[in-house]
């Protein structure tokens, strides 16, 4: 179980209280009507099998209710950094 | 019953507190602080159960969590039953009752034998897999046999009297396990200050040193664990559990353990006291001390009772006062099992020999064995044993250097024990939890922890240290640093630890003791005992190309018992290497994944079981809804009333009351658990507007519009009534089962994708009490309830709301209906809630007011046609396939959530399958729900679906049944005929329709 720190609440709070959403980063595209089937189906399904770092975005679901971003290796299942959604902060190796 | 194998004196063992136990059916005697396994032992019962596959007898082999055959049926009543107990971990206490798990119809004459060749040969290695080659038919069949011949024990039937209990800790330092190493660093950290948990599985702590005649500072070694215990008591920071075993270790240092808190005092726990509890701890540093267990040697027949490991016969005699056997073999590759002939040979008994797969060694146990004039046999192995319930000789023959042949003489010594040791194996099971993978080293032959990402040291066994005052001082500096990493320290002066260091000579790397016949024909060498795995089947099965060692393992069985193959697993890869010329570091080994022994179905639920077991939500009318007979629905958590049965009524028969009742006068439903979220902020409008498929900019104060939601791929997925409260302040109310999921999917989309957006969202749902009156006669009721609301069908119109008192309390009313009744959905806080409710039914008597529940409410719904999200949708439905695009308004400026998705070529195309009405051609027949579709009920099998019913009920308001249901195309196929055949073979005839069938022009919801 992991133990995650809420950038938010500002503590390390057990696994239990967070749900993960799945890859980080998945803007919504700001036009959907320009996009073509294949561009909106690679932003609904299309995601990353990383091996090592990947950011992923998370929410302290029985918490304070906020999302943040995270950065976990899917090898190790360190959370190496955590961050603020809006912001994208640079890491060695990180999967963009 | 005498205790044939106790010594009179020497061992833990308490011999002035006499305990009685039965085991199979006969009484027997053991002391206090014996395991049953020593007790078993003490009173000379040599077979304690029968082999999985062929049915062979099998004895006690281990001392501790490595035991594969003495697994027992614990429990002197039917509640207390507890399966697959190691008998090797089990406390004696007084009334114990314990029977064999295998053996049918008992252990001792045991049908299989007879049969134990044809059992052989129907359950040869890859048997599970083989098997499902067979009819299918045959399995239930060959189930309920290989289950009960081979037993693998029985849980109650009865409710578990017990109580067992969960306890979260924070600690700086875990410790794994209280033998030297363990206690050295758990004395260690805890001078720091730091807060330490200990745990350890056995009963005592001490590990080793229980059965160790070493000394330490010149003392017996017993002697300095008790100075440590009380040391450790004494400190407030330091928690110590025994018999307690750390069998997960996950990510983040977070471990679990599984404390037995009474199955050492009896049959029941102690009124007050719960039997177990399960640990779980979140670790700065985690210490592993998990020591090692000893490996057994694989030589034909050495699953004969009688065979034992060496090390477990040293802790019998030496712990518990027990000699299992009167005349000894020793076989062994390495110094540590000369101690076994040391002890033995201190009571009295008979050493026949120790035969030693080694040209030589001269170590200091060697020597001392020596000197007691022993017969030790260099270069030589015990290849193969006679006896069939116990031993009774073993044979022996010389042995090639490398171990992989016998040479010269072969000759045969009588005995009736057998004790091997092929060396240690480190217990690196919690090191593999979280995908770490163990390390082969030669210099200790055996696998070592490989890296690790947690915070986590090892010391002594667990590395293959074995010296005594290497597991002490590695113990030590292990405990100060993961201390000191964790803020504490350091520390000026530590204790200095003196002792004598034994001379070892050289181990050797022996596995498998080669016998006179190649491995395919030779006797069955058994490596793993609880699963009948032998080096024939592994050899057997590379030959079949299972050349992984993860293959092996599945296709043989090897290691999937309780024991987890803690036994035979290093010895089973050592074969795979030797058979596949591979070296073992190549060959690899399997990882261990929790628990690493069976954790009972108790410890795992503590106390969230019958109530606890999950929680239930109540509206706030629920003590009314009890007191009027309402049978109750699981709505999520939620309990709603389901319908208001009178006496002497089918449920049928209630609906149809309910329903006319709604239809012909006033019904009254609590609709309170339906989701409510108060919106608020200056862009709240726009918000709407985005996750709504429909437009909501021109929605004003004191109007209440319908919306659906989809997902982006254009999919419905949830839908209900939003109202504008003020300029900036809505409403919106949610399915009963969505309300969670529909509040977190927005604040999904306003944290990342719109965050510029000024809107604040709070779940009211529990806040609000809600009672939906439905009916002709619903205004005239309500009307005598408010006196400052207006009423008028023209002021307050279908799709308002009105602020305003209710039974004289402040009230939203809501002029919405999911009836198509003239309706009126009154919200008070919830704290008003059941008195307002009843004031309804008092005032309501003279229209004789009825309760509905949800089913009615189905009903009526479905009469009229409107949708339940999630019963008539399946997130494959766009609003157009539901017939809903009224409900799009694909012109609003902002693409909203689900417009580009319903637009794709997929969500277009013709001939999907659409919402539409069915009516059964003969009305009195409900089409049951589930049903598919079919053009024509004649096709062969497979036939070609056009769809299924979602909803289909008994309407009482027409006379007869109706039915919503998917139709590929249904949309544009009203009026055609489709089949639901029905699994007992008739098939049912319906015509496709509108699914409005009732007051399609809804002018009695406008009245
Ligand atoms: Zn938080």
């Amino acid at each position: 179980m992991l133990h995650i720190f809420c950038p938010h609440c500002g503590e390390y709070r057990e696994e239990e209280e967070f749900r993960c959403k799945g890859q980080a980063h998945i803007a919504r595209p700001l036009d959907p009507e320009a996009c073509s089937d294949e561009e909106w189906g690679h932003f609904m399904f299309f995601r990353q099998n990383t091996r090592g770092q990947h950011r992923e975005l998370w929410v302290h679901s029985t918490g304070c209710r906020k999302h943040f971003n995270v950065i976990r290796n899917t090898v190790t299942y360190e959370i190496e950094k955590v961050y603020l959604v809006g912001t994208k902060p640079e890491t060695e190796g990180a999967a963009s | 019953m005498s205790q044939t194998n106790r010594l009179s004196s020497g061992g833990l063992i308490d011999r002035r507190k006499p305990l009685s136990f039965q085991y199979n059916g006969k009484q027997y005697q053991g002391y206090e602080g014996d395991t049953l396994a020593s007790a078993l032992l003490a009173n000379g019962v040599d077979i304690i159960g029968r082999s999985f596959k062929y049915s062979r007898p099998r004895g006690i082999v281990a001392a501790g969590a490595e035991e594969p055959n003495a697994v027992m049926q614990i429990g002197a009543s039917e509640a207390t039953q507890i399966p697959n107990v190691r008998a090797t971990q089990q406390a004696l206490y007084e009334g114990l009752v314990s029977s064999a798990t295998n053996g049918w119809p008992n252990v001792d004459f045991d049908v299989m034998s007879y049969v134990g060749k044809i059992g052989g040969k129907m359950m040869p290695p890859g048997f599970y897999y083989k098997t499902f080659m067979w009819p299918q038919t045959m399995w239930p069949t060959y189930e309920k046999y290989i289950r009960k011949a081979a037993g693998l024990g029985r849980s109650s039937t009865m409710k578990d009297p017990d109580q067992y209990d969960t306890l979260n800790h924070h600690c700086d330092v875990m410790i794994v396990g209280a033998g030297p190493t363990g206690l050295a660093a758990a004395r260690a950290a805890a001078a720091t200050g730091a807060r330490v948990i200990i745990a350890d599985e056995q009963e005592m702590f001490g590990g080793s040193l229980l059965s160790s005649r070493e000394l330490i500072n010149g003392k017996p070694a017993i002697d300095w664990v008790r100075t440590v215990v009380d040391e450790l008591s004494a400190n407030p920071d330091v928690v110590m559990l025994p018999r307690s075993t750390v069998n997960g270790y996950h990510d983040h240092n977070f471990v679990t353990i599984h404390e037995r808190r009474a199955d050492h005092i009896g049959d029941r726990a102690p009124v007050g006291m719960t039997r177990q509890r399960m640990h779980r701890v979140r670790a700065h540093w985690v210490v592993l001390a998990t020591g090692a267990q000893e490996r057994p040697l694989v030589f034909a027949h050495n699953d004969v009772p009688g065979v034992m490991l060496a090390s477990a016969v040293t802790t019998y005699i030496e712990r518990f006062g027990v000699v299992p056997g009167n005349e000894l073999v020793l076989m062994t590759s390495n110094d540590d099992a000369y101690l076994t002939a040391l002890s033995w040979a201190s009571t009295g008994r008979k050493v026949v020999a120790v035969v030693d797969s080694r040209a030589k060694a001269d170590g200091d146990l060697v020597k001392q064995v020596i000197d007691k004039g022993i017969r030790v046999i260099f270069g030589s192995a015990v290849y193969d044993v006679d006896g069939g319930t116990r031993v009774k000789a073993a044979r022996i023959s010389g042995l090639t250097a490398d171990g992989k042949k016998l040479t010269g003489k072969s000759e045969t010594l009588s005995c009736d024990t057998i004790a091997s040791s092929g060396g240690w194996s480190p217990v690196v099971h919690l090191s593999c939890h979280t995908g770490s993978r163990p390390v082969w080293d030669d210099n200790i032959i055996g696998f070592v922890p490989g890296e690790t990402q947690q915070k986590q040291l090892i010391a002594g066994g667990i590395r293959g240290h074995y010296d005594l005052l290497d597991c002490l001082t590695e113990g030590m500096n292990c405990g100060y640093v993961a201390a000191e990493r964790s803020g504490y320290g350091p520390v000026g002066k530590r204790p200095e630890y003196k002792v004598a260091r034994i001379r070892r000579s050289p181990a050797m790397p022996l596995f498998l003791v080669p016998h006179l016949k190649p491995i395919s024909q030779a006797p069955k060498q058994f490596v793993d005992l609880q699963n009948d795995v032998t080096s024939a089947g592994i050899e057997l099965a590379t030959r079949e190309g299972f050349e992984s060692i993860e293959h092996v393992k599945r296709y043989t069985a090897m290691g999937f018992g309780t024991d987890q193959g803690k036994l035979g697993n290093i010895n089973g890869m050592a074969i795979t290497a030797q058979v596949l010329g591979k070296s073992i570091a190549e060959t690899g080994t399997t990882v261990f994944r929790p628990n690493y022994t069976p954790i009972t179905f108790g410890a795992i639920a503590g106390r969230n079981c019958g109530e606890l077991f999950d929680a239930k939500r109540y509206s706030a009318m629920q003590p009314w809804h009890e007191e009027n007979g309402a049978l109750f629905e699981d709505v999520g958590q939620w309990k709603r009333p389901w319908y208001f049965p009178k006496s002497g009524e089918t449920m049928q028969q209630s609906l149809n009351r309910e329903v006319l009742a709604v239809r012909n006068s006033v019904g009254i439903l609590d609709a309170s658990t339906l989701g409510k979220i108060d919106i608020q902020g200056k862009d709240a409008r726009e918000f709407l507007a985005r996750v709504y498929t429909n437009a909501w900019a021109k929605l004003g104060v004191g109007k209440c519009r319908y919306g659906l939601m989809c997902k982006e791929d254009g999919m419905v997925f949830d839908d209900g009534v939003t109202s504008c409260l003020a300029e900036n302040h809505f409403l919106m109310t949610t399915t009963t089962g969505g309300a969670a999921r529909v509040l977190e999917w927005l604040e999904l989309y306003h944290q990342t994708e719109w965050p510029e957006l000024e809107v604040y969202m709070t779940s009211v749902t529990d806040h609000w009490a809600t009672m939906t009156i439905s009916g002709p006669n619903s205004r005239k009721l309500l009307a005598q309830l408010t006196d400052d609301i207006d009423l008028d069908k023209d002021t307050f119109k279908f799709m308002d709301w009105r602020p305003g008192t209710v039974a004289g309390v402040p009230a939203r009313v809501f002029r919405i209906s999911f009836t198509g009744e003239l309706s009126y959905e009154i919200n008070v806080s919830a704290n008003h809630g059941l008195q307002v409710w009843k004031k309804l039914m008092e005032v309501g008597k003279q229209y004789d007011i009825t309760p509905y529940g949800t089913e009615t409410m189905h009903v009526l719904r479905a009469e009229k046609g409107f949708i339940i999200v999630g019963q008539d949708t399946d997130s494959t439905l766009t609003p157009y396939d539901l017939g809903m695009g009224w409900a799009v308004a694909p012109t609003k400026p902002f693409s909203f959530i689900g417009k580009r998705g319903m637009a794709r070529e997929d969500a277009v195309k013709p001939n999907r399958k659409q919402l539409v009405g069915l009516m059964a051609k003969k009305p009195d027949v409900v089409i049951p729900e589930g049903s598919q579709a079919v053009a024509n009920p004649n096709q062969p099998i497979p036939m070609t679906m056009l769809g299924h019913i979602t909803s289909s009920y008994y309407s009482a308001t027409l006379g007869r049944s109706i039915a919503m249901g998917l139709i590929r195309g249904g949309l544009d196929r009203m009026g055609e005929t489709v089949y639901y055949p029905q699994a007992d073979g008739s098939v049912i005839e319906a015509e496709i329709c509108s699914p409005v069938f009732y007051d399609p022009k809804g002018d009695r919801q406008n009245v």
